[in-house]
C-alpha cells in the first residue's frame, strides 16, 4: 500500500511537472510578421506583452499599434532602432543587440554577455549604445556588474566595453580595478557622450569624447544621464535615500551645473527619455510616465502597460 | 588504521562499506540539488528580466538569501538532538524548500515577499544539513566515515551539474516561463522528499535524551573547540570561488559568456575526487587530507598568479572542496557522543561558514584598496601560514 502511494506520487509529480512545461509552451507566441513602419507622428515603446508599439505622439494613451518585434529593452531615432533582446536557451545569460531600420527590418545583430538593461540610439541614428547586467563577472558575490558598449553603425566599429576609457577625475588619470560603467547617451555631433562611470561605491557622471577616446569625471551621484534634445540639459537618477525607495530623477542645467529636482516623488530606475524640451518620459510601475522637465507641475501617466519609450 | 576493513571483499567497485542510507540521503540530495539549483540558475534573470527589479534590489534579497543559513543550521542541529529526530528535523527541512518553490509563483513582484520565500528556502537548506549529516555519520562505521560522505557529496554535486541544464531545458521548450522552471524545481523538491520518507531510515536514538542545555555542554567540548578553532582559522584565509573565478577570467581573457563554466569545472572535478579523497581520508587520517585540501587551494592561487594558469586550477580547486567538505565532518563525528552528533556538527559547520564569508568581506576590502595581485599574495601567505600552525595543532588525532 505504502509503496503503491509513493509510486503514484511520483506519477504524479512528473506528470503534472511535464504536463505544465508542456502547456507553458503552447503559450507562447511565435514572433509574428513585423510590418509597421516608426514615422515621426509615432511614439515607439514596449508594450507589456514585450512587443514593441506604436501610438500616435499627439494621443500616445489612445490606440496602440503592436508591431509583433519581441524586445526587452527599446529606443529609436532618426529612423534608427535598437532592440536588446536575451537570448532564450543559452547557457548564461546572453543578450543580442538588434540594429533595424524604421521598418523595423534587421540591419545588424551583435551578441553580448549579461541580461539587458539601457538602450539608446544617437540623435542622428549613427551610434547605437547599450548596457547589460553581467552577472558573476564581479567579485563581489552580491549583486551585478553592469557593462556599457557601444555600436558606430558608420564604420561599423564596436566597442563592446568602454571600461578601458582613459578618464580624467580631478586633473589625474584616474584608475581602478573596479570601474563599471552604464546608462550612455549621445549628443548630436556624435562625438560627446555621457555615462555612469561606478567605483568603489560611489557613481560619477563621465563626459567622453568618442573620437579622441577620453573621459572626464564632471561630479558625482549622477546615474543614467540622458541628454535633452537641444543638447543642454540632462535628466537622471540622483540617489538620494537608502532604503527601497533610493532614486529621484533630476534634471542638470550642463550651462550652470545647477540640479534641479523634478516632481516625480517616487523612486525611478530608468534611464530617462526626452519627449521634447519640457517633457520628460521614464517607465515606473509597469506605465510609462510624463513630467514636467523644469521641477513644475505633477506627473502624470502616459502610456498604460508600457516601458521603454522610443524617443 | 584500518587498512583491512578499507578493502571491500564485495566485488565490484567496492560499494559494499557504504550503508544504504548514505545511497539513500545521496539520491535525496541529489534530487533536491536540482531543483534548488534550477532556480538559483534563473533567478537573477527572472528578477530582473521578469519581474523588473532593479539589481540594487536583487543585491538585498542575495543578502537574505546567503545570511539565513548560518543561523539556523543550529538550531536544526539542536531540535533533532534534543528530540532524537534526525530524520524528521531533517525532512521538515527539505518539505521547507520545496513549499518555497511555489511561494516563488507566489510572491509575485513584490520583493518583500520573494525575500520571504528566499528566506524560507534558506532556512529549509540551514535546518537540514547537520542532520542529514548526523545520520550519514551514525549509520556509517567510523573507519569509513571519509567514503560514506564523499559518496554523499558526489551525489550532491551531480545534482548541483544537473540543475541548471535541467532550468535551460524548460525554458528552452517555454520560452521565457520563469513559472514552467519553478513549477517543475518544485516537482523536484517534492521527489526528494519523497524519496527521504520512503528510502532512509531514520537513526534509532540508543541512549537516554541528551539534557536540554545540549548547546552548552557542547561549548565545553575540548575537541570540538580545538576543531572549531582551526576551522575557523583557516576558513578565514580561503578564498572564495567567485575571486578566483574572477581572476582565471581576467588571466584567460575569457567572455564572460563563459564565465559560469569555470564553476562547472570545479564541480566536475569535486564530483570526481570526492570519493577518492574520502578513501585516502579513512586510510591516511582525515586531519592531514583536510590540509592537503588547503595545500591544493594555494596550489591553485600560485599556479592562477603564475604563467601557467591552464585547467588544473580548475582541477586543483574541485580537490579543495573533495578534501574539505565531507572530510572536515568525517574528521568532526567521531569526536562527538550520538546524541550530540548533530548540534555539534552544525556548530563546525556554522563556524566554517562565518570565518568564510568574513574572508570574503575582507578579502574584497583588500583587493579594492591594494589592487588583486598584492591581496592574493597576501591570502597566499596567510593560507600557508595557517595550514602550518594547523597542522601542528592537530585537532583531531588517531583516526
Amino acid at each position: 500500500m505504502k509503496i503503491l502511494l509513493a509510486v503514484l506520487a511520483v506519477l504524479a509529480l512528473v506528470g503534472g511537472g511535464t504536463l505544465y512545461v508542456l502547456n507553458a509552451r503552447q503559450e507562447v507566441q511565435a514572433d509574428s510578421v513585423v510590418t509597421a513602419v516608426i514615422t515621426p507622428e509615432q511614439l515607439p515603446f514596449r508594450d507589456k506583452s514585450g512587443q514593441v508599439a506604436l501610438a500616435p505622439r499627439t494621443d500616445p494613451g489612445g490606440q496602440r499599434t503592436l508591431t509583433g518585434l519581441h524586445c526587452d529593452r527599446f529606443h529609436f531615432a532618426a529612423k534608427t532602432a535598437v532592440c536588446l533582446r536575451v537570448r532564450a536557451g543559452a547557457l548564461t545569460p546572453t543578450t543580442d543587440v538588434i540594429v533595424l531600420d524604421e521598418k523595423l527590418h534587421e540591419r545588424q545583430r551583435v551578441e553580448i554577455p549579461g541580461t539587458p538593461s539601457r538602450a539608446r540610439v544617437s540623435p542622428d541614428g549613427r551610434i547605437v549604445a547599450w548596457t547589460a547586467f553581467v552577472t558573476g563577472d564581479s567579485y563581489a558575490t552580491t549583486g551585478f556588474s553592469t557593462r556599457a558598449g557601444l555600436l558606430d553603425l558608420s564604420d561599423g566599429q564596436l566597442v563592446k566595453t568602454i571600461e578601458e576609457l582613459p578618464v580624467l577625475k580631478d586633473g589625474r588619470r584616474y584608475f581602478a580595478a573596479d570601474v563599471n560603467y552604464w546608462g550612455i547617451t549621445f549628443a548630436r555631433d556624435n562625438a560627446t557622450f555621457y555615462a555612469t562611470m561606478a567605483s568603489k561605491g560611489s557613481t560619477y557622471l563621465v563626459r567622453g569624447d568618442y573620437p579622441s577616446y577620453r573621459g572626464k569625471v564632471l561630479r558625482d551621484n549622477v546615474e543614467c544621464p540622458s541628454l535633452s534634445p537641444d543638447g543642454s540639459h540632462l535628466v537622471f537618477k540622483k540617489k538620494v535615500a537608502d532604503g527601497d525607495q533610493p532614486w529621484r530623477l533630476y534634471t542638470l542645467d550642463l550651462a550652470t551645473m545647477r540640479e534641479t529636482p523634478l516632481a516625480e516623488t517616487h523612486s525611478v530606475d530608468d534611464q530617462a527619455a526626452w519627449l521634447d524640451e519640457h517633457t520628460v518620459l521614464y517607465g515606473l510601475g509597469g506605465d510609462v510616465w510624463a513630467v514636467p522637465a523644469d521641477g513644475s507641475g505633477a506627473p502624470r501617466q502616459l502610456i498604460a502597460g508600457a516601458s521603454s519609450p522610443g524617443v | 588504521m584500518y587498512l583491512a576493513s578499507t578493502r571491500s571483499p564485495v566485488s565490484g567497485r567496492g560499494g559494499g562499506q557504504v550503508a544504504r542510507t548514505v545511497f539513500a540521503l545521496g539520491l535525496v540530495s541529489l534530487i533536491t540539488d536540482v531543483s534548488s539549483e534550477m532556480v538559483s540558475s534563473v533567478l537573477p534573470l527572472y528578477l530582473v528580466l521578469g519581474l523588473g527589479l532593479s539589481p540594487w534590489q536583487f543585491g538585498f534579497l542575495d543578502g537574505v538569501y546567503s545570511g539565513v543559513t548560518a543561523l539556523v543550521r543550529v538550531l536544526g542541529g539542536h531540535l533533532a538532538d534534543r528530540f532524537g529526530r534526525l530524520k524528521l528535523v531533517a525532512g521538515v527541512g527539505y518539505a521547507l524548500s520545496a513549499v518555497s518553490k511555489l511561494g516563488l509563483l507566489a510572491a509575485g513582484a513584490s520583493p518583500v515577499a520573494l525575500g520571504a520565500v528566499l528566506a524560507v528556502d534558506r532556512t529549509g537548506k540551514g535546518v537540514r544539513t547537520a542532520p542529514r549529516d548526523a545520520l550519514i555519520s551514525l549509520s556509517s562505521k567510523p573507519e569509513s566515515l571519509g567514503r560514506a560522505f564523499g559518496v554523499h557529496r558526489a551525489m550532491d554535486t551531480a545534482g548541483a551539474l544537473l540543475g541548471p541544464l535541467v532550468a535551460m531545458g524548460v525554458l528552452w521548450v517555454a520560452v521565457g516561463r520563469y513559472d514552467a522552471v519553478f513549477v517543475v524545481s518544485f516537482c523536484f523538491a517534492a521527489l526528494g522528499v519523497l524519496a527521504l520518507v520512503v528510502t532512509v531510515r531514520d537513526h534509532e536514538p540508543g541512549q537516554a535524551r541528551p539534557a536540554p542545555r545540549v548547546l552548552l555542554s557542547l561549548l565545553r567540548h575540548k575537541g570540538l573547540r580545538r576543531i572549531c578553532a582551526c576551522a575557523a582559522l583557516l576558513g578565514l584565509v580561503t578564498i572564495s570561488d567567485s575571486f578566483l573565478y574572477l581572476l582565471l577570467q581576467r588571466r584567460w581573457e575569457l567572455a564572460a559568456t563563459y564565465f559560469p563554466l569555470l564553476a562547472m569545472g570545479t564541480s566536475v572535478s569535486y564530483l570526481l575526487l570526492a570519493v577518492p579523497l574520502g578513501r585516502l581520508a579513512d586510510r591516511i587520517g582525515r586531519w592531514p587530507v583536510f590540509l592537503g585540501g588547503h595545500l591544493a587551494l594555494l596550489a591553485a592561487l600560485l599556479l592562477a598568479l603564475g604563467p601557467w594558469a591552464g585547467w588544473p586550477v580548475l582541477l586543483l580547486h574541485g580537490a579543495f572542496y573533495a578534501a574539505s567538505d565531507g572530510v572536515l565532518m568525517a574528521a568532526t563525528s567521531p569526536l562527538l557522543p550520538e546524541s550530540q552528533r548533530a548540534s555539534g556538527m552544525a556548530v563546525v559547520q556554522t563556524v566554517q561558514a562565518a570565518a568564510r564569508s568574513a574572508s570574503s568581506v575582507l578579502f574584497g576590502a583588500a583587493w579594492t584598496v591594494w589592487g588583486p595581485e598584492v591581496a592574493l599574495a597576501v591570502i597566499a601567505v596567510a593560507l600557508a601560514a595557517a595550514v602550518g600552525v594547523t597542522a601542528v595543532l592537530r585537532p583531531v588525532r588517531g583516526q
